[in-house]
């Protein structure tokens, strides 16, 4: 207990380092930012402020876990693998098969094995299916990314402001999400599709337009929880902006569930622009997976080989990322991994 | 000394209840003044109203929170537009919460955190804030700062997060840092330490300290002003050696009386402890003094009339006509300490 010491003495000591810190406060003023002295008026102890040789760097414990987890899971990287093989296999097209893939190679409907030149057999129109494949993975594996890259930042922007300022703004704009949840996504998207050219950025964009209202109930979601949390209120205490609070602050906490259903909104994106195409309405200037079943879909008692090849395609590539899903639920779910 | 926060006639509103009532407040730099009351009493919600933190449906139905900056002038923290006060907030007036284990963001390294309110109030490059991270880790006493900076906030224990916290708040030498509860969550031994470091850096930083807590041993070890709340009002301030040594207010006076005291033979065992009956739901509409459904010296007159504040001594304001009514009377009685 401080009994003896009166407080006017304290008082008068505390005017006195108030001098001293106006005083440094000045000459902090004068002087350009160094990096020896950029707290003039603290004083620690110069052993703790001699560079210490030992620099041991952490690296980020979380994420090295998560990372662990997730690679430590045999169907994780199960899913890994038969991705890494698609996304190959699209980037390697155009060297293993320079020439257009909707262009005649040899003699229509070869079985597959017949000649050494066609592995998977050739069309009713003459057209290498192996190469259709490969450039086909490049048409699936573009517009699933791209569209789900849409849906997220439409998904996110609309997410995190109505979670985050609540009232009449999330009125809004959960009214928003509610009418487009209520319209059938595959429906909106042939509308979409057919108003628009149906190029390939017109379909990327279309599936990503009826994509987004998941990804905007997540984050909503998220964010309703998250704003709530004393860390919020401290970067409030900080004098933090509602921009900085929203995207530093309260995102990065909220995105392991959304990244968990990115996986899984690829997957879906794949399987709508198969599906566009199966039903003719993709891109005509570019071969598909699902365009390449719709043409075969003629031939399927004669020649079933042109329907399973992209089918089983699409099987791999959407169980695949479905896999990759399930894994970075695994890692990334503070919940499962047990983590406070 | 000029006040450094001067709180005027503060009444915070929730739709249905006003939870503080006038309360009026100073504290000058490098002053410690500690507003005390139990779980309900209005000193949390006065804490975030002084930085306007209020929760949404709060709000700040009068009174004034001047509060003089750095270059000499007064602003009403109250009236104060959004930009300006962001300017104010973590750079003139800091807070520390109760909660360390939640309070810091969980998927940023605590040097980062610390070093972006650096960057974010005074503009320094990463490598300077980085290097001030390091030293206000160094500052709060955390071993091994330079391999502290870059752990997450799951990877230390709660004494550490609360001197993060206190690094974090301390980081742009706030003129006022407002501790609400700092060290509630944290073991006995690490409060001493908490308090001792807060202790440390009003001095060095001549900062002003509202210290909110319903800890009195706290109160007694640090504090030099202390104000009572009860039900959202003042009811006593004074300096703490005449609050400790002759408590006027009834609230007061049960308070000290209820803490335990480790004199010799003193025991739950040999006797019962002290407390102050009732609850502090009984304020509810209550139309004179709050506390007068509690107060063993309650007369007619309390339940009519709301105590006004009287200074029965300089710096020393009790609201209860009461007990200081019968000062003359019993000064000599009270001049030694309860119990």
């Amino acid at each position: 207990m401080h009994g003896s010491e009166t407080f006017a003495a304290r008082g008068a000591r505390a005017a006195e380092a108030e001098d001293r810190a106006a005083a440094a406060a000045l000459g902090a003023g004068r002087r350009p930012e160094t990096e020896s002295e950029p707290w003039p008026n603290v004083h620690a102890p110069d052993a703790a402020r001699a560079a210490t040789s030992e620099v041991q760097k952490l690296a980020p414990a979380g994420r090295r876990r998560a990372l662990g987890v997730f690679l430590s899971n045999p169907t994780a990287v199960a899913g890994l693998l038969i991705l890494a093989v698609v996304a190959g296999a699209a980037l390697a097209a155009p060297i293993l098969f320079p020439d257009d893939p909707l262009e005649m190679a040899g003699r229509p409907l070869q079985w597959p094995g017949q000649d050494p030149r066609f592995p998977l057999g050739t069309d009713a129109l003459g057209r290498n299916v192996l190469a259709g494949l490969a450039h086909g993975a490049r048409i699936s594996l573009l517009v699933g990314a791209f569209a789900t890259l849409a849906g997220l930042v439409a998904g996110i922007l609309i997410g995190a402001t109505a979670g985050y300022f609540g009232g009449l703004v999330d009125d809004a704009l959960s009214k928003l999400v509610e009418i487009f949840q209520t319209v059938p996504g595959f429906i909106l998207l042939i509308v979409l599709v057919a108003i628009a050219q149906p190029s390939v950025p017109a379909i990327t964009l279309a599936i990503g337009a009826v994509s987004w209202p998941q990804v905007a109930r997540l984050v909503r979601a998220q964010f309703r929880a998250l704003k709530e949390k004393e860390f919020v209120a401290a970067a409030r205490a900080l004098g933090y902006g509602h921009r900085r609070i929203i995207f530093r602050e309260i995102l990065p906490n909220a995105l392991p569930p959304v990244i968990v259903l990115a996986s899984v909104t690829v997957a879906t994106a794949i399987l709508m622009e198969s599906a566009l195409s199966f039903m003719g309405l993709g891109d005509p200037n570019v071969v598909s997976w699902g365009s390449m079943i719709g043409t075969g879909r003629d031939l399927l008692r004669t020649a079933w080989y042109l329907s399973a090849a992209p089918g089983v395609a699409i099987v791999l590539t959407v169980l695949s990322l479905n896999l990759i899903g399930d894994g970075l639920n695994e890692a990334l779910n503070p919940r499962l991994s047990g983590e406070p | 000394m000029a006040a450094l926060l001067d709180v005027r006639d503060l009444s915070i509103a929730f739709p249905r209840a006003t939870p503080v009532h006038g309360l009026s407040l100073t504290v000058a730099a490098g002053e410690t003044v500690a507003l005390v009351g139990e779980s309900g009493s209005g000193k949390s919600l006065t804490a975030l109203a002084l930085m306007r933190l209020l929760p949404d449906t709060a709000r700040i139905a009068s009174g004034e929170v001047l509060f003089r900056g750095r270059g000499g002038g007064v602003s009403d923290l109250a009236r104060l537009d959004d930009a300006a006060l962001r300017q104010v907030r973590g750079r003139d007036i800091a807070m520390v919460f109760q909660e360390p284990m939640t309070s810091l963001n969980p998927v940023l390294s605590v040097g980062r955190q610390i070093a972006e309110v650096v960057r974010f109030h005074e503009g320094l490059s990463w490598r300077a804030a980085r290097a001030r991270a390091v030293e206000l880790l160094d500052l709060v006493r955390i071993p091994e700062p330079r391999r502290r900076v870059e752990d997450y906030p799951h990877e230390l224990s709660g004494g550490m997060r609360q001197r993060v916290m206190i690094a974090i708040a301390v980081a742009c030498a706030p003129r006022l840092l407002i501790a609400d509860e700092p060290t509630t969550a944290l073991d006995v031994t690490i409060q001493a330490q908490v308090l001792d470091l807060l202790d440390a850096l009003r001095r060095d930083f001549s900062m002003g300290l509202l210290l909110i807590t319903h800890d009195l041993g706290v109160v007694a070890e640090w504090a030099d002003r202390v104000a009572v709340m009860y039900a959202g009002r003042k009811v006593e301030e004074a300096p703490f050696e005449t609050l400790f040594g002759t408590p006027l207010h009834p609230y007061t006076r049960g308070l000290l009386a209820a803490s335990p005291r480790l004199d010799a033979g003193q025991h739950y065992s040999v006797g019962a402890l002290a407390e102050i009956r009732g609850s502090i739901a009984s304020a509810a509409g209550e139309r004179g003094c709050a506390f007068a459904p509690r107060c063993a010296v309650a007369r007619t007159l309390c339940r009519d009339a709301l105590p006004e504040l009287d200074a029965v001594a300089p710096g020393h304001l009790v609201a209860c006509p009461v007990t200081t009514a019968a000062i003359p009377q019993e000064e000599a009685h009270h001049a030694t300490p309860v119990g």
